[in-house]
C-alpha cells in the first residue's frame, strides 16, 4: 500500500476543520454533521485498511514518509515525517475509532446546542493534531501535535465561553499546560545538545549504541515527564483535569479520558529506550503514578458531580499507566490505556447520556432509581463500570491486573512491593467509588425532580440553546416528557463501546489463564526488541502460580469495593453520611480535595500575581508606558510650535525665507570663523 | 586716470533693489505689485551678474563672458514666467474679481 496515504489520515480531519470552521455557520446542521462525520470516518477506514494489509503481511510494520526538511541548518534539521509501527497503529486505532464514535454521539448530544458547527470544527481539529501526535516521527512534530491537542482541549473547555467558570477552567488547562510544555521544551533542548537531532530513529539508536546510563539521560528522561504529567493530569499538575468537565460531555470522553490525557503515557512509552537507561527517572515516573493513582482515586470518593468523580478516576487511571510506564512494563500500560480509553470513553458519555436525560443535572445527590426509565444507557454504564472496577472478564481486568502483576514482579525497583500495594489499595478504591455512582444513579429512590418545561431543558448543560427548538421540533418532542432515553445516535456508540469494554481485554489475556498475550507481543517489536531492561526483554510470565494468586487477590479486593459499596449506598443509604460526620476534619480534607488548588493559589497564584503587579505598576506603567508618553508628547508639543509656521499665508513664508536668506548671508559675511574652527 | 564706476556702486545699487523687491514682495497685497517686486528682484541679480562679469572680465580675461550670458538666460525665464504669471492673473481676477492676495486663499484651510 503507499505510504503517502499516511498524509491523508491527519490532514481528512483538518480538511473537515477548514470546511466546518469557515463555511459552517452557513451550513445547516446535518451538512455540519455530514463533513465532520465523513471526515473522522475516512482517517479511521485507511487505519483499518492498514492494519488489513499488516495482518496479511504478517511481519511486523513499520512505515515512515517524509517530507522535504522541516528545518534544516548547519548541522541540524528536522523532516516532516510520520512514521507507523505497532505502537503507532494502536493509538491510531483508538483515536480514529473512539474518536469517530464519539463524534457520532455527539450528533446527538449537541443537537440543541448553539455554535454546533464550531464544535465539531474543533473536534476535526482535535483529531488532526492528535493523529499528528501519534504519526510523527520526531520530538519536534510530536510537540506540534502536543501543542495542537492542547489548543483544541482550551477551545473545547471553553466551549460555553458565555459561562465564567467554562472560560476559567480552559485558562487553567492551558496555563498548566504551559508549565509540562516548558519541561517538554527544556528536554528537547538537551537531546538537540546532545544527539544534534530530534528524529526518534536517530536519537533512539544514538541512545541504544552508546552505553550511557542516568546523566544528561535522567535530566532529558524527567523533563519528559513534567511534560507528560502535564498533558496527563499527574501530581503536581493534574489540577486542570477536574475543572476540564466545565467542557460538553463528549469533549470530556474523547480529550480528557481516552485521547490526548494519554499522549503523555504514548510518549513515555514512545521514548522507553531512553527511559531504560535511567532507573532513576523509571523510578520517579512509578513513584508519580502510583501516587497519582492513589490521591485521586481518594478525592474521587466523596465527589458528587458525576463528571468529575469520573475526571478523578480518570486521573486515578492515568497513575496507573504511568505506574506500569515505571516499571518498564510499557505494554502493560498502552493495553490499559486502550482499555480504558474503551471504557472511560463508555462512562462519560453514559453519563452524558444520563445528564442529558435528566436535563441538565450532574448532582448524584438528585439522581437514583434511573435504571428503569433509561435501560439503555443503564446497561451500557454497568458494562462500563465492571470493566473499570476490574472484575473478570471485563477489560479492565485484564489491563489492570497486568500492571499489579508487572510492579510486583519488577526486580529493579526497590519499592516495587510498595507500589503494588498502592495500586491493589487503588483497584479497591476505583470499585467502590465506581459502584457508589452506579448505585446512587441507577438504584434507591428517585431524587431527581420531573421537568417537563421545554424551556427548562439543558440549563446547566445546554447553557446556550435558545433559538434551535423550531429548528429541531420533531427531535424535540421526546423533551417533553421530563426523563428520557437518549435518541438511537447517542445509544449506538454506547453499545459499540460497552462490547468492546466487555471483549476489550482478551486480546491480552495472560499466558497464566491459558490465553496468549496477543497484545503484548504484537507490541514487542517496540518495546521488547529494543529494550536493554532485563524484565521487559524477558517478561517474568513463568510464575503462573505467583500471577494467578495476584489475580485473585485483585478481584477480591474489587469485590470488597464492591461489597462497601453496596453497603453504603444501597443498603443502608445513610451510612456514608454517618461515617462522614464522625470523621468530620478527615472527610471534609478530602472533600475538598486536599485543599491543593488552595494551596497552589496561595504558594503560586499569588506571588505570580503580586510580581506581575509590581512590574504592572512599577515597570509597565511607568516605565514602558511613560516612555510612550513622553514621546508621543515631545512629538506633539513640537508640532504645536513648528504648525504656528505653517500659517498659510505666503507673505509669511516669504518673510520666512528672507530672513533665512539674511541669516545665510550673515554668517557667510561675520560667521567664517564659526566653519574654520 | 580711471574713470570707471568702481563695482561696489553696481553691488550696492543691486542690493537696494533687490531690498526693494523683498520688501514690496513683502508689503504689497496687489498680487500684480508683488509680481512686479519679483522682478524687480530678478533684474537687482541681473545688474549684480553683469557687474561681476565685466569685473572678472578685465582681471582675468579667461573667465569669458558666462556672467553675461547667464543674464540673457534669466531674462528668458523671467519673460516666460511674465507670460504665464500674467496670464494666471488674469485668470484669478476673472474668477474672484480681486486682485489682492489675501483674499486668494482657496488653498488655505
Amino acid at each position: 500500500m503507499p505510504t503517502s496515504l499516511l498524509w491523508f489520515i491527519p490532514l481528512l480531519p483538518f480538511a473537515g476543520f477548514l470546511i466546518n470552521g469557515t463555511l459552517g455557520r452557513k451550513l445547516p446542521r446535518a451538512a455540519v454533521t455530514g463533513v465532520a462525520l465523513l471526515f473522522t470516518a475516512l482517517p479511521a477506514a485507511i487505519v483499518a485498511w492498514i492494519w488489513v494489509v499488516m495482518k496479511a503481511a504478517g511481519a511486523p510494520l513499520s512505515m515512515t514518509v517524509t517530507s522535504q526538511p522541516w528545518i534544516a541548518i548547519t548541522g541540524f534539521h528536522v523532516d516532516f515525517a510520520f512514521t507507523v509501527d505497532h505502537l503507532t497503529m494502536i493509538m491510531l486505532a483508538v483515536v480514529t475509532g473512539v474518536g469517530f464514535l464519539i463524534h457520532v454521539y455527539s450528533a446527538g448530544y449537541m443537537a440543541h446546542e448553539d455554535g454546533y458547527w464550531r464544535f465539531f470544527a474543533y473536534l476535526n481539529l482535535f483529531m488532526f493534531f492528535m493523529l499528528v501526535l501519534v504519526l510523527s516521527a520526531s520530538f519536534l512534530l510530536l510537540f506540534v501535535g502536543w501543542e495542537g491537542v492542547g489548543l483544541a482541549s482550551y477551545l473545547l473547555i471553553g466551549f460555553y465561553f458565555k459561562k465564567d467558570s467554562a472560560a476559567n477552567a480552559g485558562k487553567k488547562a492551558f496555563v498548566v499546560n504551559r508549565i509540562g510544555d516548558f519541561g517538554f521544551l527544556l528536554a528537547m533542548f538537551l537531546i538537540i545538545a546532545h544527539y544534534g537531532s530530534l528524529s526518534f530513529d536517530n536519537v533512539f539508536a544514538a541512545i541504544s549504541a552508546s552505553d550511557v546510563h542516568g546523566g544528561f539521560l535522567t535530566a532529558i528522561a524527567l523533563l519528559l515527564l513534567v511534560g507528560a504529567a502535564g498533558k496527563s493530569a499527574q501530581i503536581p499538575l493534574y489540577v486542570w483535569l477536574p475543572d476540564a468537565m466545565e467542557g460538553p460531555t463528549p469533549v470530556s470522553a474523547l480529550i480528557h479520558a481516552a485521547t490526548m490525557v494519554t499522549a503523555g503515557v504514548y510518549m513515555v512509552a514512545r521514548c522507553h529506550t531512553l527511559f531504560d537507561r535511567s532507573p532513576y527517572a523509571l523510578g520517579v515516573v512509578a513513584i508519580i503514578g502510583a501516587a497519582t493513582a492513589i490521591f485521586a482515586a481518594c478525592i474521587g470518593m466523596v465527589q458528587h458531580d458525576i463528571k468529575r468523580v469520573l475526571a478523578y478516576s480518570t486521573i486515578s487511571q492515568l497513575g496507573y499507566m504511568f505506574l506500569a510506564c515505571g516499571v518498564a512494563a510499557y505494554s502493560a500500560a498502552i493495553f490499559h490505556l486502550v482499555t480504558h480509553a474503551f471504557f472511560k470513553a463508555l462512562l462519560f458519555l453514559a453519563a452524558g447520556s444520563v445528564i442529558h436525560a435528566l436535563s441538565g443535572e450532574q448532582d448524584m445527590r438528585h439522581m437514583g432509581g434511573l435504571w428503569k426509565k433509561i435501560p439503555w444507557t443503564f446497561g451500557t454504564m454497568t458494562m462500563g463500570v465492571f470493566a473499570i472496577a476490574g472484575i473478570p472478564p471485563w477489560a479492565g481486568f485484564f489491563s489492570k491486573d497486568e500492571i499489579l502483576y508487572r510492579t510486583f514482579a519488577d526486580t529493579d525497583n526497590p519499592l516495587a512491593k510498595l507500589l503494588w500495594a498502592v495500586g491493589l489499595i487503588t483497584a479497591g478504591m476505583t470499585s467502590f467509588y465506581m459502584f457508589r455512582l452506579w448505585f446512587k444513579t441507577f438504584f434507591g429512590d428517585e431524587r431527581f425532580e420531573e421537568t417537563s418545561s421545554l424551556h427548562d431543558h439543558g440549563a446547566a448543560v445546554h447553557a446556550s440553546s435558545t433559538s434551535t427548538l423550531t429548528l429541531e421540533a420533531d427531535h424535540e418532542d421526546s423533551h417533553t416528557h421530563g426523563v428520557h432515553e437518549s435518541p438511537w445516535v447517542m445509544l449506538l456508540p454506547l453499545v459499540v463501546l460497552a462490547a468492546l469494554s466487555f471483549i476489550g481485554g482478551w486480546v491480552g489475556v495472560p499466558t497464566a489463564m491459558h490465553g496468549h498475550n496477543e497484545f503484548e507481543h504484537f507490541l514487542d517489536p517496540v518495546f521488547a526488541a529494543t529494550s536493554t531492561l532485563q524484565s521487559v526483554a524477558e517478561p517474568g510470565h513463568e510464575s503462573h502460580g505467583l500471577e494467578i494468586g495476584l489475580a485473585f487477590v485483585s478481584v477480591a479486593t474489587a469485590l470488597i469495593g464492591l461489597f462497601f459499596a453496596w453497603l453504603f449506598y444501597a443498603k443502608k443509604p445513610g451510612t456514608a453520611n454517618a461515617i462522614a460526620g464522625r470523621a468530620k476534619p478527615l472527610y471534609s480534607l478530602v472533600a475538598h480535595k486536599f485543599y491543593v488548588d488552595e494551596i497552589y493559589n496561595a504558594v503560586f497564584v499569588t506571588g505570580l500575581m503580586f510580581a506581575t503587579r509590581i512590574f504592572l505598576k512599577g515597570f509597565d506603567q511607568i516605565v514602558i508606558d511613560g516612555s510612550g508618553r513622553f514621546a508621543s508628547w515631545i512629538a506633539m508639543d513640537l508640532g504645536e510650535v513648528a504648525r504656528r509656521v505653517q500659517s498659510g499665508n505666503i507673505r509669511s513664508y516669504a518673510g520666512w525665507l528672507a530672513l533665512g536668506a539674511a541669516v545665510v548671508m550673515a554668517v557667510m559675511i561675520f560667521g567664517r570663523g564659526i566653519w574654520v574652527l | 586716470m580711471n574713470s570707471e564706476v568702481p563695482i561696489a556702486a553696481y553691488l550696492i545699487l543691486g542690493a537696494i533693489l533687490f531690498s526693494i523687491g523683498v520688501g514690496a514682495f513683502l508689503i504689497k497685497r496687489n498680487i500684480i505689485s508683488i509680481f512686479m517686486s519679483i522682478e524687480l528682484m530678478l533684474n537687482a541679480v541681473n545688474l549684480t551678474f553683469v557687474a561681476f562679469a565685466h569685473h572678472w572680465h578685465a582681471v582675468y580675461p579667461v573667465a569669458g563672458a558666462s556672467g553675461q550670458i547667464f543674464v540673457f538666460f534669466v531674462m528668458v525665464v523671467a519673460a516666460a514666467e511674465a507670460a504665464v504669471g500674467l496670464a494666471i492673473i488674469i485668470a484669478i481676477f476673472r474668477t474672484r474679481k480681486t486682485l489682492n492676495v489675501d483674499q486668494i486663499n482657496l488653498m488655505h484651510n
